[in-house]
């Protein structure tokens, strides 16, 4: 029985532009897949055979590990009813949870303010990147939003340590407390203090680190060891999240070849972020969730495949229940979803559902607009 | 000391524009102010923007289907439209008649829109209604495509009420009936968009409004009070008449050029900030006929627009900040170069994503505009830009200082960096912070190579640490 603890850690790699499910867990032994897939199919030598009718891509090696592990959670045919099929829309659904209005709250911005109500800890929740996902946002909490860990920080472009620290001290004074300001500059010097806090702190992280994890250059890769970094400096994050580049995975065109280095990229790094955090002692608290806001077609259209329906997702770590969960859709045309994709026959609400409920201790139903049969896979 | 003519025109170009370089605030500034304003109220007096040049240069603006694309191009004009009103009017339009491209999924429908929103923003207020109600992008955004005779679909009905025009109520009383938005709607039924092709494998094409009659429900209907076989347009006729309509622009408009105002859904129960300005709105819209020019005109020339009391008394939008600082230092300016798409993309790290607004509701603005993630964006983009010391716009305000003498006390050299930067309304405790720091530094003096060097690294280290107060968020 899955037990949340106060501890527990929820990382997100979002795996942005809509991941080819049916590429990336692949029914190899289907004569319809071999039909829809005529230029994009892998061949069943190729593949790597979790079972005799699904397999993973040739690409995924070492996530297979987890697998063998017991560690890795296969969600299929993941997704939701009445599927969007533009980029923007449907990952506003999967971050707001909110299929039919359009929603502003973003569920972990939500589960942020239910782990630390008064916000005490500016760091509860970190993200990777640019801008705030809106599965983040939520007004009055406080999430950091880091660019580049090494750099992160105020006034960054202030040449020469001394210089930068001399003006980092006169902003604490100028942003320290008056009175008679006015309300909007008092909010603002007051989030300009938690930035400088968030900032002070999390610059910290990358001296604590030391590790012989080799994460590759790519964007993934090097979020995915600022989250190991913020991990293993123990400020009390809770929820971290990054995005694989922008809508990267949307393999319109050139699928093979692109496909291909996605899930390279993605399957090492993941596999070298669990390697980091089990060097560290510091795995056995860190779920991990990877996701996209769609799969594809299932017919490729001769060099890529356009938006679809449902997809797949994973989840990693010591406490997963290794195994399959869902059940891959129906390729017969009679089974399909309108338009010639996958139907969903597991809603996202439901993954999410366990991980509120039994990963992070919080009630799952106001979180994420109602109660959802949650799927067992932690342990 | 700030001349308080300068003071008051980077007030104006701050708000009816993207703000100016200072050579520019000061050129208005001999011009005369109200001189200023009918230029920026007949847009037609002023050159076009360049777009010959613009799409030579970036043959991708055109008709682009991509969104990146399209805000990218949008974000070109607000830096370097000449006619700087049309583009701030365009930003006001869309931050009230919201639409968004995560539904809409069409980038150049997008670009329609605001393009439309460019065109005709400071026209007459029935005619816009009626562009937005046949605009196809927004009868998709808010179903109307799926609203029929015999299933009317509400939502553009509803929203045309409540959030494009009336608003909900004022003065603590209700605008309109439940009854009313489902009549609205039913005077809706059947106005459309011609076949949308799916966006795959060949992009979008263009969409078209179509009205169908046979799918119009062209019964009697009783809206506010009058009853007839009302069509859309009937609806407009009857919504422009409303003093609820006025009141709703008139506070609108306060909000964007005058001051932060409570949020939108407050204003049924919290009157006006300034109920004389109000009122002085509303009787512009309807001494004219509607027309958005002669609001406009009443508010730049007005007192409590001038007053010190409006100055930087609203936050400013990731857009004012990211167009009003490359303007100030002057770079995307003229000049095409690559990292204008870099440029484009800054507003949304700051909460802003243009095109693509996060509901109908639109952005929350004011305050909201700050956490401190969109805070710590805002700060390092504005002390990147401004410690540029090879601008063009961030070399004109050292000479300037420069200019001021052979040497300048930290005191004085403080004062000219809040005036050169934007007269700025800094207090106390920041000038005496900012002050403070440059003592320690020392008088400075540019007679020497070597002083001028440091002279030059001060004015850049200084206009940073400006760029990251509180006071510099505001506009």
């Amino acid at each position: 029985m899955a037990s949340a603890k106060k501890d527990n850690v929820f990382a997100v790699l979002s795996l942005s532009g809509g991941n080819d499910g049916l590429n990336t867990v692949i029914p190899y032994t289907n004569g319809l897949y071999r039909d829809y897939r005529p230029h994009l199919g892998i061949p069943a030598d190729k593949v790597i055979p979790i079972n005799e009718e699904l397999a993973f891509h040739p690409a995924m090696a070492p996530l297979k590990t987890f697998w063998d592990e017991g560690k890795l959670a296969i969600f299929l045919g993941i997704g939701y009813p009445h599927p969007s099929y533009s980029h923007f829309r449907s990952m506003d659904i999967w971050h707001t949870c909110e299929p039919v209005q359009v929603g502003v709250d973003g569920w972990l911005g939500r589960a942020i303010q239910e782990i630390d109500p008064k916000a005490d800890n500016v760091l509860t929740g970190v993200n990777f990147g640019r801008g705030l996902p809106r599965a983040l946002a939520k007004a009055g909490v406080p999430v950091a939003s880091v660019g580049d860990l090494e750099t992160y920080g105020l006034l960054t472009d202030i040449e020469g340590q001394d210089q930068r620290s001399q003006a980092l001290d006169v902003f604490a004074r100028m942003y320290g407390p008056t009175v008679g300001t006015g309300y909007a500059l008092s909010y603002i010097r007051q989030t300009g203090i938690d930035a400088l806090k968030g900032a002070d702190i999390l610059a910290t992280a990358p001296g604590k680190y030391t590790s012989n994890a080799t994460y590759s250059k790519s964007t993934v890769g090097g979020y995915m060891k600022n989250i190991a970094q913020t991990h293993l400096a123990n400020f009390g994050t809770k929820i971290l999240y990054t995005t694989s580049p922008y809508n990267g995975f949307d393999t319109h065109a050139n699928e093979a070849v692109l496909h291909n280095n996605l899930w390279t990229d993605v399957s090492n790094n993941v596999r070298t972020f669990f390697d980091d955090l089990r060097g560290h002692n510091a795995s056995d608290n860190v779920l991990l969730f990877m996701f996209s806001e769609f799969g594809r077609r299932i017919s490729d259209n001769g060099s890529g495949t356009d938006h679809g329906a449902a997809g797949v997702a994973f989840a990693v770590g010591e406490h997963v229940k290794g195994g399959i969960y869902g059940t891959y859709p129906s390729l017969q045309p009679s089974e399909q979803e309108e338009g010639g994709n996958l139907k969903h026959n597991l809603d996202f609400r439901s993954v999410y559902a366990t991980i509120l409920e039994d990963w992070l201790g919080l009630s799952s139903a106001p979180i994420i607009g109602g109660r959802f049969d949650p799927v067992k896979f932690l342990n | 000391m700030t001349d308080q003519n300068v003071a008051l025109m980077a007030h104006l170009l701050r708000r009816a524009g993207f703000g100016a370089s200072r050579a520019e605030i000061e050129a208005k500034a001999a011009q005369g102010y109200d001189a200023t304003v009918e230029e920026l109220l007949n847009p037609e007096s002023q050159p076009a923007i360049e777009e010959d040049l613009m799409y030579r240069c970036h043959p991708a603006y055109n008709h682009s289907g991509a969104i990146q694309v399209n805000v990218q191009e949008w974000v070109y004009r607000m830096i370097n439209n000449p006619r700087q009103l049309q583009e701030k009017m365009a930003l006001f339009w869309h931050m009230i008649f919201c639409a968004g491209h995560s539904k809409i999924d069409s980038g150049e429908e997008m670009a329609r829109m605001i393009a439309m929103f460019r065109e005709h923003g400071m026209g007459n207020f029935r005619d816009l209604l009626m562009r937005l109600s046949t605009s196809p992008a927004m009868m998709y955004y808010l179903d109307n495509t799926e609203s029929h005779r015999v299933a009317i679909n509400e939502n553009y009905g509803r929203e045309l009420l409540e959030l494009f025009s009336l608003g909900v109520g004022k003065d603590e009383d209700f605008n309109y009936s439940e009854a009313d938005v489902k009549v609205c709607a039913r005077a809706y039924s059947g106005w459309s968009v011609a076949p949308a092709y799916p966006p795959f494998p060949y992009g979008r094409s263009p969409w078209e409004f179509r009205y169908d009659p046979a799918d119009h429900d062209d019964s009697e209907k009783t809206f506010l009070g009058e009853t007839g076989r009302w069509n859309g347009e009937d609806i407009v006729n009857i919504i422009c008449k409303q003093p609820g309509t006025a009141r709703f622009l008139s506070r609108h408009m306060y909000n964007f050029f005058v001051a932060d105002e409570v949020p939108v859904p407050s204003w049924r129960m919290t009157p006006p900030k300034d109920k004389a300005a109000i009122a002085a709105l509303e009787k512009a819209y309807f001494d004219s006929g509607y027309e958005i020019r002669a609001m406009l005109r009443t508010l730049f020339t007005s007192d409590f627009f001038k007053a010190d009391s409006a100055r930087f008394a609203r936050v400013a939008s990731p857009a004012e900040m990211v167009a009003g600082l490359m303007r100030t230092v002057g770079e995307h300016r003229g000049e095409i170069k690559p990292g204008i798409f870099q440029i484009s993309e800054e507003p949304k790290y700051m909460g802003m994503d243009l095109m693509n607004p996060p509901t109908v509701e639109g952005w929350h603005t004011g305050h909201e505009w700050i956490d401190s993630g969109t805070l710590v964006e805002r700060i390092n983009f504005a002390s990147e830009y401004l410690g540029q010391t090879d601008l063009p716009g961030v070399k004109a305000l050292i000479d300037r200082l420069t200019a001021q003498g052979p040497r300048l006390s930290p005191e004085a050299f403080v004062d000219g960096c809040i005036d050169l930067v934007g007269c700025l309304n800094v207090t106390g405790s920041t000038r005496q912070s900012l002050v403070e720091h440059a003592q320690r530094q020392g008088e400075l003096r540019h007679g020497t190579d070597a002083e001028r060097g440091e002279f030059t690294r001060r004015c850049g280290e200084m206009f940073q640490m400006l760029a990251s107060t509180g006071e510099f968020q505001f506009c």
